[in-house]
């Protein structure tokens, strides 16, 4: 166990240096959308299993385990159509599932109507958790947005926690009379030409512009996958070929840069919508990564990229340009032995560790020696793994996914005699990512010590209830936690409250994720009466200072 | 702490080299069949909880679209 670097508590000092030197610390957060399947009912309709995944995760809420409230969510700052490369898309040009400020394609009204229920039934589509977490129906997949944090060891945490959210509404929906029990996946594809996202988001200064971040992100990204893959059985985006790859979601991209994160996917996501102060940030919104179940696979692909990210802010990121960036990507994950090349346009022929080392050097050269603890152990284990990989990819079995999965895998095919197409190996590929603690692959490999490890169950079973305590996500949370009757709606950038006799909604707006915290606001949380005197006092109070 | 972490309870031939300077004729071949031991138990394990109808059960796993 680590901990999260040596910064003190003070309001100023606990501010991550965003955009100032190198180092892993920065507001980030990580999206997973999971796979889903009833499968005693298998025509069910996956908008309404993802609500009952949402509303059984409300109900062990509701019977203690923590408040409940937010159940609206606040679309008002959400510009899904926003370009950061300056322009907006036409509504009437955008794929029906880009317009995420409108509500998944089944309202909690018709979900009542197909269950028989009255129209009034209290049906969730969306929930916001006492963590600061969001947990909703995004189009057909449950999905666990993570609060925001500001270290890659936090991150993992905060999205393991997910993982145990999400297995704690499996598991209550196995108990439920009337319910076919479901099953969870941290995977990206069904290997029939659906994919599905996990993705990351990064606070980056609006100071940075776009296209030196697109220029020296995309080697990286298509490189990145052989550090923090997810693995697959079968080749190209309808399972077209036999083979083992090393991503899920390589097959699924088409393009370099763009706003689609549905349809014709690009490396580089260009949606402009930071949830933040406009002027001062930019959210880079990641599309290309895979779910991981390994922890330390996590924690490298949120480290590296942000250690990249603070390259690319001090104008130290190398730029490698590759001849033709969708192909690189599939070239190196359809590559286990990590040997093939990719194209640069100056004609070099690079691997992807080739690459991957590119990168992992200028971070060391750029590295300050008084670098703290967590920033050095990233680049540490990152500059090992590298050297791992370089010796024997099967070597890294402990902390890379793709490569746990195939060790498993290569021992059945060498005991079975098993050819890639058999399946049960794309079975086990599948049952890697089952989040059944009993059945899923990943949960044994765990369980029996093959993995290696960074955060504590019990770590993560607080994670799922309390908030981090340095970013605006403890404001949200320990509002939601505090005044669950007040609070009736709930953002990123906003929190909305009711109070009783009131007539008028009160906005409180959060767009500054480094405000909001523990420090800030911890202590007016403990001596307001209530959520009147909390509001009265936060919005005109003596505490005005603390508001976020 | 990466050290640590390189640590390999099931162990790889190559890492106990490395450890263990100038081993015993017998070394590896005990950590071989270790291994070999540790990869039997695992699929064993994993024969234990793998769906009945690998077949069956993979086609029925259809997702709609995601982002």
């Amino acid at each position: 166990m680590i901990g999260t670097g040596g910064r003190g508590t003070g309001p100023e000092d606990t501010l991550p240096r965003v955009g100032e030197g190198i180092s892993v610390h920065r507001v980030m957060g990580t999206e997973t959308e999971y796979g889903i399947i009833a499968p005693a009912l298998p025509s069910a309709n996956p908008t309404l299993l993802s609500s009952q995944v949402v509303n059984a995760y409300a109900a062990t809420l509701r019977e203690g385990l923590g408040n409940l409230a937010g159940t609206r969510w606040d679309y008002t700052d959400e510009t899904p159509l926003t370009d950061a490369r300056g322009f907006r898309m036409d509504r009437a040009a955008a794929h029906p599932s880009q317009l995420t400020d409108e509500s998944a394609e089944l309202t909690a009204e018709q979900i009542a109507l197909e269950r028989g229920e009255p129209v009034d039934a209290a049906v969730l589509m969306n929930l916001v958790l006492n963590n600061g977490a969001r947990l909703y129906v995004d189009h057909a997949h449950p999905e666990y947005s993570s609060p925001e944090v500001t270290n890659p060891l936090d991150a993992v945490l905060w999205d393991r926690a997910g993982d145990h959210v999400a297995v704690t509404a499996m598991q209550r929906i196995g108990t439920m009379p009337g319910f076919s029990p479901v099953i969870l996946y941290k995977n990206n594809t069904d290997s029939k030409s659906v994919s599905y996202g996990a993705h990351e988001n990064y606070l980056v200064p609006r100071s940075v512009p776009f296209t030196k971040l697109a220029e020296a992100l995309i080697p990286f990204f298509v490189s990145r996958q052989i550090i923090c893959g997810a693995g697959r059985v079968g080749l190209g985006p309808l399972n077209q070929a036999p083979g083992f790859q090393v991503s899920q979601r390589a097959d699924f991209f088409e393009n370099e840069i763009g706003l689609e994160t549905t349809v014709r996917r690009p490396i580089i996501n260009t949606r402009d919508e930071p949830h933040a102060v406009a002027e001062k940030y930019r959210r880079l919104h990641v599309i290309i990564g895979d779910a991981n179940l390994n922890e330390v696979s996590n924690y490298l692909k949120v480290g590296t990229t942000s250690l990249v990210l603070s390259l690319i802010e001090q104008g130290l990121a190398p730029v490698p340009v590759l001849a033709d960036p969708v192909e690189a990507l599939r070239t190196i994950s359809h590559d286990p032995t990590l040997r093939a090349t990719v194209r640069l346009t100056d004609g070099r022929d690079l691997t992807g560790l080739d690459l991957q080392e590119l990168y992992c050097e200028a971070v060391l050269a750029a590295l300050p020696t008084d670098a703290d603890e967590q920033t050095r152990d990233v680049v540490d284990r990152w500059q090992s793994l590298l050297a791992t990989l370089r010796r024997d990819p099967m070597d890294a079995a402990r902390q890379v996914d793709w490569i746990a999965k195939l060790k498993v895998l290569e021992a059945y095919r060498a005991r079975d005699g098993l050819a890639w197409t058999d399946p049960r190996l794309a079975l086990i590929d599948l049952q890697y990512a089952d989040l059944r603690p009993e059945k899923g692959i990943y949960q044994r490999l765990a369980r029996r010590n093959d993995v290696d490890l960074l955060v504590s169950p019990a770590d993560v079973a607080r994670a799922a209830v309390e908030p981090p305590r340095d970013t605006r996500a403890y404001f949200r949370g320990r509002c939601i936690a505090e005044y669950p009757a007040a609070v009736v709606g709930a953002s990123w950038d906003s929190l909305i409250f009711e109070l009783a006799g009131e007539r008028r909604l009160q906005r409180v707006q959060t767009r500054e994720p480094l405000r909001g915290t523990a420090a800030l606001t911890a202590e007016l949380f403990d001596v307001a009466a209530d959520a009147e005197d909390f509001l009265a006092r936060l919005l005109s109070g003596p505490d005005r200072r603390v508001a976020p | 702490m990466a050290t640590q972490d390189r640590r390999n309870t099931s162990g790889s031939a190559s890492e106990v080299e490395e450890e263990i300077p100038e081993p015993g004729p017998a070394a590896p071949a005990a950590q071989d069949s270790t291994q070999t031991q540790g990869v039997d138990d695992l699929l064993d394990e994993i024969d234990g909880v793998l769906e009945s109808n690998a077949e069956e059960f993979v086609r029925g796993f259809v997702q709609k679209g995601g982002q």
